[in-house]
């Protein structure tokens, strides 16, 4: 039994990434009818602004170590980080452990930036395009911004790790322990998707955006610029893909390509969640976080061989056929 | 000619004179220049050309004509591949069989695939057969690894059974995938001057097989069956209530493009006997997607324009080394030739990938007909006619 | 339509040349060479083919330097790294056989299908006599046998399966990296001093070939002193968290975790497993494990802290002390300004055996360089002595056992030698039944 919750447990802290790349997907799909394939992108330039504020805090100094040598056998070079000398070795180390919770800080005005320049600078220009045409741009731009990453930071994982106070492990239910970060982690993806819910059911632009979803013509012709206010929509689905990915970073350690790792995961999500329904995109992430986790226990597997390799898929086409749009799709949306 | 009209004859004799001509065309610079890096006229890649290019114009006969974007079409690639490489294990190295297998078995595969997905359409669809390609890509991987051999790929060896043709050949080693005795990488090498060009059997073999299934896609597009898939692309409501149940046509043309993918698959393992499961990846099913949007998806000659532009920038561009560039740019005085390659160094070699991920960009920006429409203009611009029909632009959008 | 006619005549202008003038240099390739790609000129052609793109494509980076390392050494330049201690004198610095070394490279992007494209393109296109490289046992396999069609050498790069010198082994391929057996074997009695003999394992296993080959290597080895294997669960390949199948493992009564991962997939298997507390974790009354059998630093280096004290198996570090890896570090660490990684290590080296075969041969045809590598004995390579068994064409040699580095002194400081385990404890008979099933069939110089 106590395998089955841990398993729960697990599912509900996968689904919270799952969820919420979804629902910044599902804002793109839905409000602005783009097929974005460039969102993974955005989760993981996310997962590297943490990466990027952890190396900033420690850009050091170097100061030769007469004492040390190196592995070619010269004198050994000692770096110490400007924060350390600035703000003394405790304050400066207490700084850059907690850089991946400051990153959100560091991410939101950089992913909204993002946002800014895609959304203006190129998705506009293929809002009457075919989706064919989406699909190739954004698959473009994703290809080009993990090029750029890759570039500057290598193909390799790098590690981001929690701050120390985070990285253990508590007992969140009698007996049953779980690793701190992962816990913040799903709180966090709460959070953020009450946000946005708060946001668009009670303040007039959440009302205007969520007109604009339902019959964007007709709020076009009440005299509403509904232009500017999908500008600001994607650069608020970019944040929350960016958010995401910087909270990410002490689960798994961020690399280039993680973003189409869960590129094609997350719109699977989306689907199964039904299209332009945000609910429904949250809940099919948590659903199937939960689901995969429950398949991996070691007598499922055992009884059916295989079933955690493909169990996602699996639901989604149970699912997709059952309910033909999803769990909680509108009737028309890319159909 | 063969029942097609003036327009589409002359179309299909220019693609079979290029394609005939391919190892001329495609080994424009003498192979001992600096630019003979660029040149793609050796039998693998052309075969390849001519492969994914089958693969590409069978996609485009489903997602072209009705609109149907399939994300799961290298599953069929995939089984094909298998199926082809089975028969070279069990009955003989003799490549029709083994095609005609892969043909029937991905056709058996597309009908279950198809009949289950197309109950939904859009997205819905899109999603449904990505769902069963990726299982099909996991299971192989894994569980399946009697059939498939996992990881490592399906290969023949020395001690499969081979019931013609034995299971070694004379030397000792494996024998090698033939028709009728006309061995697949046989080639012919012609130097002329500081040319060379080569021959092979299997591209030619491969080319063969790629002009009539481009030839039965001119058929089928010009068919009243293929206007019958536009319809279904334009307006599938308005075609039911005239009392015409479009599923039986859609199920027919996915059948028909999984069958083009197995028959792909199945000249891919005849060229090279090796089926791996990467075949049928997510990656591998987006593609073929790109490959025939890149070249303008609803035209005839476009997906395989894209095929061979995402065939040759994987194979060509991720050769070109900084060893190679130092050695393009020897002329230049030392400083400038170091900052020329500074520049150039992340889009080739190891950064291909940025290359190709520009250029989707800015065909899809500049050109949205895709290459095609890049043809036409080009074309325009040179009979001085350009004025006159740009209004006349080729629409290629498919619908959702 | 202009440029296309100039094209044209050009083409018939040279046509007709070539009908009057080089007709009798129009020829088929099987008639005019005894091998595939003799090299005829004043140069000789190798094949890199490593990751440039994908997951391993910092691995493949780190191969790739290595490789023109190697080739401005047997060009005569540099220091001559491992060219000095090697025991084979037969190298001089002026290429091979008197020809100047030229190279090309490829990208594999780990994946079978493309590698092949990749290597098939530098036979036909580049006339590549030799290919080289890869950074798992799937490209491997599979550019090993398109070499064996195609009558080229495939000295492999990095690759662990069993499968590579087993059961898909072919004559005109050689491995020099160590495989899954050798690691088990390496490790056992490390393992042994280390937690005892009355342990429970708990195996974690990628789900594909290498997985399986290394899981049960490790499982025999362990179970032959005294170890449990309470569990075994395969992971798919694709999985980017593996807390749910990290979750359960501490309550499962076992007291060792051995992860059967590599890549990308270790780093986040052992990310997970530190993050659940394993690291530090008590069970049956003793402290909780973790081993990874196959470890490599760059891979250690994406897995950060977690590594520390983490026991697993290499086949080569830079810290060694023998001169030959002395001589290494130092020419590959002045020329990039950082250490060699373990493929690194063993691409140079292939490079290096390939040369010198072909010079102790005098030939460069498959068969006679097949000839001269099988039953090879060498020294001063970083390894200490080492064969290259004639039976399955795999080296022979030392087995470093590793374990994250508690204080590390720099970036590139992660791993310490617990042990080197010597070549007579990892050597297996050659129908050993972890490695049967394959044949080596004969060389092929193709044409």
């Amino acid at each position: 039994m106590d395998a089955i919750i841990l398993q729960i447990l697990n599912g509900l802290d996968k689904g919270s990434a799952y969820a919420l790349i979804a629902l910044g997907l599902t804002l793109i799909f839905g409000t602005l009818g783009v097929v974005n394939f460039a969102h993974g992108a955005l989760f993981m330039i996310g997962a590297f602004c943490a990466v990027t504020l952890q190396r900033l805090f420690n850009l050091s100094y170097e100061t030769i170590d007469p004492t040390k040598t190196d592995f070619l056998g010269n004198p050994a070079k000692v770096k110490t980080p400007y924060v350390e000398s600035w703000f003394g070795p405790e304050t400066g180390a207490a700084i850059i452990d907690w850089s991946v919770p400051l990153a959100i800080l560091f991410a939101i005005p950089i992913m909204l930036l993002i946002g800014y320049v895609m959304e203006r600078g190129l998705i506009k220009h293929f809002y009457k395009r075919p989706h064919a045409d989406q699909i190739l741009v954004t698959f473009g731009l994703a290809i080009v911004l993990q090029e750029i990453i890759k570039y500057f930071y290598g193909a390799n994982p790098i590690q981001t790790p929690a701050p120390e106070a985070l990285s253990g492990i508590v007992e969140v239910l009698p007996g049953i322990f779980y690793p701190a970060w992962r816990v913040v982690y799903f709180c966090f993806s709460l959070v953020v998707i009450g946000g946005v819910f708060a946001f668009l059911q009670f303040t007039t632009f959440g009302m205007v955006v969520r007109a604009g979803m339902a019959d964007r013509e007709t709020v076009g012709l009440l005299g509403i610029d509904i232009d500017k206010r999908f500008t600001l929509m994607f650069g608020l689905a970019a944040s929350v893909a960016g958010l995401a990915g910087v909270m990410y970073g002490p689960i798994n350690a961020p690399n280039y390509h993680m973003g189409m790792d869960f590129l094609v995961l997350s719109f699977v999500v989306v689907v199964v969640g039904g299209m332009g329904s945000l609910p429904g995109a949250v809940l099919a992430g948590f659903l199937l976080g939960v689901l995969e986790s429950l398949a991996s226990l070691e007598a499922v597997i055992s009884a059916i061989p295989g079933i955690n390799q493909i169990i996602i898929y699996l639901v989604a086409i149970v699912i997709l056929l059952t309910r033909p749009r999803g769990l909680m799709g509108r009737k028309g949306v890319m159909e | 000619m063969f029942g097609l009209d003036k327009k589409d004859s002359t179309l299909l004799i220019l693609v079979a004179v290029l394609t005939l001509l391919a190892p001329f065309i495609l080994n424009p610079f003498p192979s001992d220049s600096g630019l003979a890096q660029f040149n793609a006229g050796y039998p693998d890649l052309m075969q390849r050309f001519v492969i994914f290019g089958i693969f590409a114009i069978g996609f485009n006969i489903l997602f072209g004509l009705t609109g149907y974007l399939s994300f799961g079409h290298a599953a069929f690639l995939g089984v094909g591949s298998y199926s082809a490489v089975w028969m070279f294990k069990l009955l003989s190295m003799n490549i029709l069989p083994a095609i005609i297998l892969s043909v029937i078995i991905s056709g058996l595969f597309a009908l279950v695939i198809g009949f289950v997905s197309l109950r939904r359409s859009g997205i819905y669809f899109s999603i449904l057969t990505l769902a069963f390609a990726q299982m099909s890509f996991a299971l192989a991987y894994s569980v399946l690894t009697p059939i498939t051999n996992g990881e490592t790929g399906l290969q023949i060896a020395l001690d499969d059974p081979r019931i013609f043709g034995g299971a070694v050949a004379a030397d000792g080693s494996i024998p090698v995938t033939n028709l009728f005795g006309l061995e697949m990488r046989s080639a012919f090498d012609m130097a002329v001057g500081p040319w060379s060009f080569t021959f092979s059997a299997g591209y030619y073999v491969c080319a063969i097989v790629m002009l009539i299934a481009f030839y039965l896609a001119i058929r089928i597009f010009r068919s009243p069956f293929g206007m019958m898939l536009r319809a279904i692309k334009s307006n599938q409501t308005r075609m039911n209530y005239t009392g015409l149940n479009p599923k039986p046509y859609t199920l027919a043309a996915f059948v028909i493009s999984g069958m083009y993918a197995g028959l792909a698959g199945g000249l891919m393992a005849s060229m090279d006997p090796l089926a791996g499961a990467e075949r049928m990846q997510w990656t591998a099913s987006g593609e073929v997607v790109l490959m025939t949007i890149l070249g303008g998806a609803g035209t005839l000659i476009g997906p395989v324009l894209g095929a061979g532009a995402i065939k040759y920038m994987e194979n060509i561009f991720s050769k070109i080394n900084d060893n190679v560039l130092h050695g393009w740019f020897a002329f230049l005085p030392d400083g400038m030739e170091d900052a020329v390659v500074w520049i150039l160094h992340p889009f080739v070699g190891k950064g291909w990938h940025l290359t190709l991920g520009i250029i989707f960009m800015l065909v899809v920006i500049f050109l949205p007909g895709g290459l095609v429409e890049g043809g036409q203009r080009i074309a325009r611009a040179f009979k001085g006619k350009k004025a006159k029909e740009t209004s006349e632009k080729a629409t290629t959008e498919p619908a959702e | 339509m202009s440029n296309n006619l100039t094209r044209r005549g050009v083409l018939k202008s040279g046509a007709v040349a070539g009908a009057g003038v080089a007709l009798p240099t129009i020829f088929t390739a099987s008639s005019a060479s005894a091998f595939t790609n003799e090299p005829t000129g004043s140069n000789v052609v190798l094949g890199f083919n490593v990751p440039q793109t994908g997951p391993y494509a910092d691995e493949g980076a780190d191969e790739l330097r290595a490789y023109e390392l190697a080739v401005e050494h047997l060009n005569g330049g540099g220091d001559g790294g491992m060219m000095g201690t090697f025991s084979s004198k037969a190298l001089d610095g002026t290429g091979i056989l008197g020809k100047k070394v030229d190279y090309v490279t490829g990208d594999t992007q780990t994946k079978s299908d493309a590698a092949r494209a990749s290597a098939k393109s530098m036979i036909e296109k580049d006339g590549a006599i030799m290919i080289t490289g890869g950074s798992s046992s799937g490209v491997a396999v599979a550019v090993q046998g398109l070499c064996q069609e195609a009558g080229v050498i495939f000295m492999a790069g990095l690759t662990h399966s069993n499968d590579t010198t087993g059961k898909d082994k072919k004559a005109n391929g050689f491995r020099h990296f160590f495989n899954g057996y050798m690691s088990a074997a390496a490790l056992a009695p490390v393992l042994k001093n280390l937690y005892g003999t009355d342990r429970k394992a708990y195996h974690l296993t990628a789900d594909y070939t290498w997985g399986w080959t290394q899981q049960e290597s490790i499982a025999a080895a362990t179970e032959a002193m005294g170890w449990e294997t309470v569990n075994n669960v395969l992971t798919p390949l694709a999985a980017t968290d593996f807390s749910s199948y990290i979750a359960p493992v501490k309550d499962s009564g076992a007291d060792v975790l051995v992860l059967n991962h590599y890549g990308g997939n270790m780093v986040n298997s052992l990310t997970n497993a530190v993050q659940f507390g394993l690291r530090n974790a008590q069970a049956n009354g003793k402290n909780f494990e973790i081993v990874v059998p196959l470890f490599s630093r760059l891979m250690a280096r994406g897995a950060g802290e977690n590594i520390k004290g983490i026991v697993g198996s290499t086949n080569w570090h830079w810290s060694l002390q023998d001169e030959g890896s002395k001589a290494f570090v130092k020419s590959f660490g002045t020329k990039y300004g950082f250490p060699p990684s373990q493929a690194a290590h063993t691409c140079y080296v292939q490079t290096l055996l390939y040369a010198d075969a072909v010079q102790r041969a005098g030939s460069f045809n498959p068969c006679a360089v097949v000839e001269a590598l099988e039953g090879f004995e060498f020294d001063g390579m970083g390894n200490g002595p080492t064969l290259y068994r004639a039976e399955d064409h795999q080296c022979f040699k030392d087995v470093l056992v590793v374990k994250g580095k508690e204080n590390p002194t720099s970036e590139f400081d992660l791993l310490e030698v617990v042990e080197v385990t010597p070549a007579s404890q990892v050597t297996y008979a050659p129908d050993h039944p972890m490695f049967a099933g394959g044949a080596l069939g004969t060389c092929n110089p193709g044409a």
